[in-house]
């Protein structure tokens, strides 16, 4: 088993899904209270990525992060290394890509609230700081954490836009499900095989751990 | 009344079944077109496409499907009976591999060219590889060299050796990307996501790339000489036609395509 590749799996996963909670919790909220005209522009170009083939996706983050591109030279210039084949790269096609199973779910929780609630808690003095995180995210757990599980798994059995930015570095960019389909073109089968069922047990008892947690109700 | 419709309708199932699988001419009008699907390593992509074209064109009756893919995932799948007719690989290793696996005859391999690396750079590239050779993979301004993945593409194997043999391998080891299939290789470098990488010559003399970079021909003595090779599977649908199709390959006008898209000969 490749453990090297099952700890940075974990590691690009628990990032995808720590950032895209951080970008995906205000977008969603923003998407379900809103009543701007333009929303559904927005709202299109989020579920993208479920339309759109991983492999294109990892193409255009190819194209749009090369050296040659404006994007990519700035980055260059920034932080002096290059996006493609590095964490970051990776990390960065993975949030792109898992955008709609973040955002979604929780669009879905923040707009299935009673929201006569948050008025009530902002006439009460509350401030909306601590009425977001006293009423609105209690109430909408367990939409909230169904975005975070989706996000994760889908992180973890990401392949093809790893595929097509990642380059197979060992330690890097080698993630499992690439670390498995490496097995098997090397007819390592053996290898490839115990990887692949430690994959299918780990999904199975995380999957198992949101459905039990999202009965509870948020401990806060 | 019904029984008679139903008969006739029987009848003229029959006949349209027949025609569609009929084999012998003797017995159809129209002249039938056989399929025959081909797997071919990525390498082979832009020769073997103006081969079936010339192929299709002296045989009519023959329509030939190509996918390009790494030889290791075809080896995978054929040996799970893919329902490939041809196998084209990069390394005669796998076809061989299937024989003795009973999934090929012994008779119909064969081997049709031999592969050559370069080191592959774009037009805009500092890099002076010309000159330089394999030196140009240690210059201070490379970060990331791409070569196809040793573990699995004939290719990456080819290039890794070539690496340790210049002397190289030591410096670039850091650097390596790892491309799914030598295609993959040069896009990253053709993309420019790399700084330099080692491909296939043929790939480098395909007109998608040829405008586009600048290589050096590896010598033929710092790898292992990548032997190409095939085989007929035992599930070929038209046995006849995949033959004409293999004998084609390796036939002049095989070798003639092969020469000039930079693959040595089985004889050379």
């Amino acid at each position: 088993m490749d453990f090297t590749a099952i700890w940075l799996t974990l590691k690009l996963a628990s990032a995808t899904t720590l950032i895209l909670a951080l970008i995906g919790l205000p977008l969603a909220y923003w998407l379900a209270m809103s009543s701007w005209r333009g929303k559904f522009l927005v709202e299109s170009v989020v579920a993208l990525p479920l339309v759109l083939p991983p492999t294109v996706l990892g193409f255009y983050v190819l194209m749009a992060t090369g050296p040659n591109s404006a994007f990519g030279s700035l980055y260059e210039r920034v932080t002096g290394s290059l996006l493609p084949f590095s964490f970051p790269g990776i990390l960065l096609g993975s949030i792109l890509y898992n955008l709609p199973f973040a955002v979604r779910p929780f669009m879905a929780a923040f707009a299935g609230m009673n929201r006569r609630l948050i008025e009530a808690s902002w006439c009460l003095g509350e401030s909306r700081w601590r009425t977001f995180w006293r009423v609105t995210m209690p109430l909408c757990w367990p939409g909230v954490l169904t975005g975070l599980v989706l996000t994760f798994a889908h992180t973890v059995g990401e392949f093809g836009v790893v595929l097509m930015v990642g380059g197979n570095i060992p330690g890097v960019t080698r993630t499992i499900s690439i670390s498995i389909y490496d097995d098997v073109q090397a007819l390592n089968y053996a290898s490839a095989g115990q990887t692949a069922l430690g994959l299918v047990i780990f999904s199975l008892v995380v999957l198992c751990l949101a459905h039990v947690l999202g009965r509870r109700r948020l401990p806060l | 009344m019904r029984t008679g419709v139903s008969a006739l309708l029987l009848l003229q199932m029959v006949a349209i079944y027949g025609c569609g699988r009929s084999t012998s001419p003797a017995q159809s009008t129209a002249p039938t077109v056989s399929k025959v699907s081909v797997a071919a390593a990525a390498d082979l992509k832009y020769a073997l496409d103006e081969l079936i074209v010339e192929f299709e064109k002296s045989h009519p009756n023959v329509e030939v499907e190509p996918t390009y893919g790494s030889s290791g995932n075809f080896f995978a799948q054929l040996s799970k009976k893919a329902p490939f007719d041809i196998f084209f690989s990069a390394d005669i290793d796998f076809p061989r591999k299937l024989i003795a696996q009973g999934h090929a005859a012994q008779e119909t391999e064969f081997m049709y060219a031999v592969g050559q690396i370069v080191v592959w750079v774009r037009n805009e590239s500092p890099l002076d590889v010309a000159s330089k050779g394999a030196q140009a993979l240690v210059e201070p301004g490379v970060r990331k060299i791409a070569i196809a993945n040793p573990k699995h593409a004939p290719y990456g194997r080819a290039a890794e050796a070539a690496l340790t043999h210049l002397g190289v391998y030591e410096q670039v080891q850091d650097r390596l990307v790892l491309g799914e299939n030598i295609a993959q290789t040069a896009q990253f470098v053709e993309s420019g996501a790399a700084d330099i990488g080692v491909i296939a010559l043929s790939l480098a003399m395909a007109p998608a790339l040829k405008e586009k970079g600048r290589y050096w021909i590896v010598p033929l003595d710092a790898y292992p000489r990548l032997e190409q090779g095939g085989a007929i599977l035992n599930w070929a649908t038209d046995r006849e036609a995949t033959d004409s199709l293999r004998k084609y390959v390796i036939g002049d006008e095989g070798r003639e395509v092969f020469r000039r898209y930079g693959f040595l000969l089985p004889g050379d």
